[in-house]
């Protein structure tokens, strides 16, 4: 089975995040891997392993496209089981909305497909930056192939995938033939995280870089120049400022309706 | 006059508020078309009508809703063609976001996401890094596409109703050719609460609850409010996913956000700071959730809640 799973370098979430420069792209210093990728990770290795893991020919395929730094998020990919790293980098690439992304991962996935054809390209729910969740429906109509998005539970079996999506009102089995794009959700698994083993490991594992060239995408595609939206402005929403804070001495819920019923929120 | 395309996917029997708050907006656009998807009764179709909607568009096909999403923005495509839509307006939840992803392809279109408000230019207006800026954005192509979050506006009926035209959009066979197929449907028990993303009011719990959620409960009845929970509640297995709250959970914009035993860590802090009024309550007093509540009570949420409880009874008799 040859699985390609997307990763993103993000700025960690736990941390304080800004917009930056001109264009108001966003600061990618203290980035990490998006911990929505893992599960995606987690979900491919699982499939892999079911299978015989890599001795028995399986491929679990990092792709990463970024700047330089996004190689530590393939890096953390590798250490955490992923077989091999690809580094989709190209300055043309900097400022790409979800539709200018979508067409660059399309040509690379592609180029990947070349010698054996890939089973399944799987992502996280959305980026922890742009949050958009555009990305995965994108790469699924520029591909022509089945979108099975926001997966809580996921089989493959038989040429096909069967998925468990869950609606605020229901909960609904999806099924497509393979090949097939896959988003999964953070209810699917639970991440490992990776071992001594897996660090020694990675060290050896191959991360090929590819250029926009080398994937057939002329740069005035991709990029700002490429994108189909742009944003105007970008302001720090202003900090919000601690209010009346009091201790509880026996009437604190009453305080808190008093509280309520001056700001006519009853 | 710019012509405005609104998507409802299954009215049902009456349009919901967030529906009447996209047909609000459009309005303020310009002309306005729906694409409907599934049954449309007389009282939908006059309600567009009230709403101002010339035209209502309907699928060829009855059977959309045996696929996920790649037929719907084929449906949808036809409708934007039909119509000369300049700007396609759909609700904002995961369903809603994968269409508009698609048609966005499609049309060679500009898509957003998590839109508040739309100028009468197009300038969308959007919050991004979990809350901590607002930015505008805009589509550089001839046909934009948003995702419009819920409580964005308040609906209003039209000035003058329209009695809009019913025409139906044919789609092709191809659209669903290799789509994914929705095999199984099973519904959820219905909590009777408002809907988390749409809620006026939320009351949310955390750590601190520590497995016992009644107290969070019954607050969230008494105010009619719907039932949140930060992501240690839901991964501890106290309450249902449905009602995390936060990066990996929903959005909310709720007029009041209450929070209980949630100590404000910064993930927690992004699924609250776009709320307008926010109350916390917590044992610690060193918690970061007070630096960014309007009123906090630093004491027992097993105390405090339920005497807020039974205050708020007595106030409403």
């Amino acid at each position: 089975m040859k699985i390609i799973v997307l990763v993103k370098h993000v700025p960690d979430a736990q941390l304080d995040r800004h917009l930056s420069g001109e264009d108001n792209t966003t600061d990618r210093a203290d980035s990490i891997l998006s911990e929505l990728d893992e599960y995606a990770l987690e979900a491919a290795l699982q499939l892999i392993e079911a299978r015989g893991g890599a001795k028995a020919g399986n491929q679990v395929i990092a792709l990463s496209m970024g700047p330089a730094g996004a190689v530590n998020a393939i890096k953390k990919s590798l250490q955490i089981g992923a077989t091999e790293g690809v580094h989709l980098r190209d300055d043309a690439l900097a400022g790409s909305d979800a539709a200018a992304t979508s067409f660059a991962l399309a040509a690379a996935v592609r180029h990947l497909g070349a010698d054996s054809p890939v089973d399944l390209v799987l992502t996280g729910m959305a980026s922890t930056d742009g949050e958009t969740s555009l990305v995965p429906a994108q790469l699924a109509e520029r591909l022509d192939l089945p979108q099975v998005t926001f997966a809580s539970e996921l089989e493959v079996d038989g040429g096909r995938v069967i998925a468990r999506r869950d609606s605020d009102t229901h909960y609904d089995t999806i099924e497509a033939t393979l090949p097939a794009v896959v988003s999964v959700t953070d209810q699917i698994n639970e991440p490992r995280f990776p071992n001594f083993k897996g660090i020694i490991a990675a060290k050896r594992k191959t991360i090929t870089t590819l250029t926009l060239a080398e994937i057939g995408v002329d740069p005035t595609q991709v990029g700002k120049a490429g994108s189909w939206t742009t944003v105007q402005t970008a302001a720090a929403r202003p900090p919000r400022t601690a209010g009346t804070i009091i201790t509880d001495e026996g009437d604190a819920g009453i305080k808190l309706v008093e509280f309520l019923a001056a700001q006519k929120l009853l | 006059m710019a012509k405005v395309l609104v998507f409802i996917d299954n009215p049902g029997q009456a349009l919901k508020k967030s529906s009447l708050e996209l047909l609000t907006i459009a309005r303020s656009l310009g002309d306005t078309a729906v694409a409907v998807n599934g049954p449309l009764n007389d009282d939908v179709a006059g309600a567009f009508g009230a709403n101002g909607a010339t035209t209502i568009f309907r699928p060829s096909s009855d059977d959309l809703d045996a696929y996920l999403v790649g037929p719907k923005a084929a449906y949808l495509a036809g409708a934007v063609a039909a119509s000369g839509a300049t700007t396609v307006l759909l609700e904002n939840s995961f369903d809603g976001k994968e269409i508009a992803a698609r048609l966005g392809i499609k049309l060679g279109a500009g898509v957003i996401t998590d839109v508040v408000a739309v100028d009468p230019d197009g300038t969308a207006h959007k919050s991004v890094l979990a809350g901590s800026y607002t930015t505008t954005a805009k589509a550089t192509t001839a046909v934009s596409v948003l995702t419009v979050k819920p409580n964005s506006v308040t609906p209003e009926p039209a000035a003058a109703a329209a009695s809009p035209e019913v025409l139906t959009v044919e789609v092709p066979e191809s659209a669903s050719a290799g789509a994914a197929r929705i095999t199984g449907r099973k519904d959820k028990p219905a909590s009777g609460r408002p809907d988390l993303a749409e809620a006026r009011i939320v009351v949310a719990g955390g750590r601190g609850v520590d497995g016992d959620f009644g107290p969070v409960e019954e607050l969230a009845d008494a105010l009619g409010a719907a039932v949140g929970a930060s992501r240690a509640a839901t991964d501890a297995g106290w309450i249902g996913h449905d009602a995390q709250v936060g990066q990996t959970g929903k959005t909310v914009s709720p007029q009041l956000y209450i929070s209980a035993g949630i100590s404000g860590a910064i993930q927690q802090k992004a699924g609250m700071q776009t709320a307008k009024v926010i109350v916390a309550v917590n044992k610690d007093a060193e918690s970061p959730v007070f630096e960014i509540a309007d009123f906090g009570i630093i004491g027992d949420l097993f105390q405090v809640l339920p005497q807020a409880t039974e205050e708020i009874k007595k106030r409403k008799g």
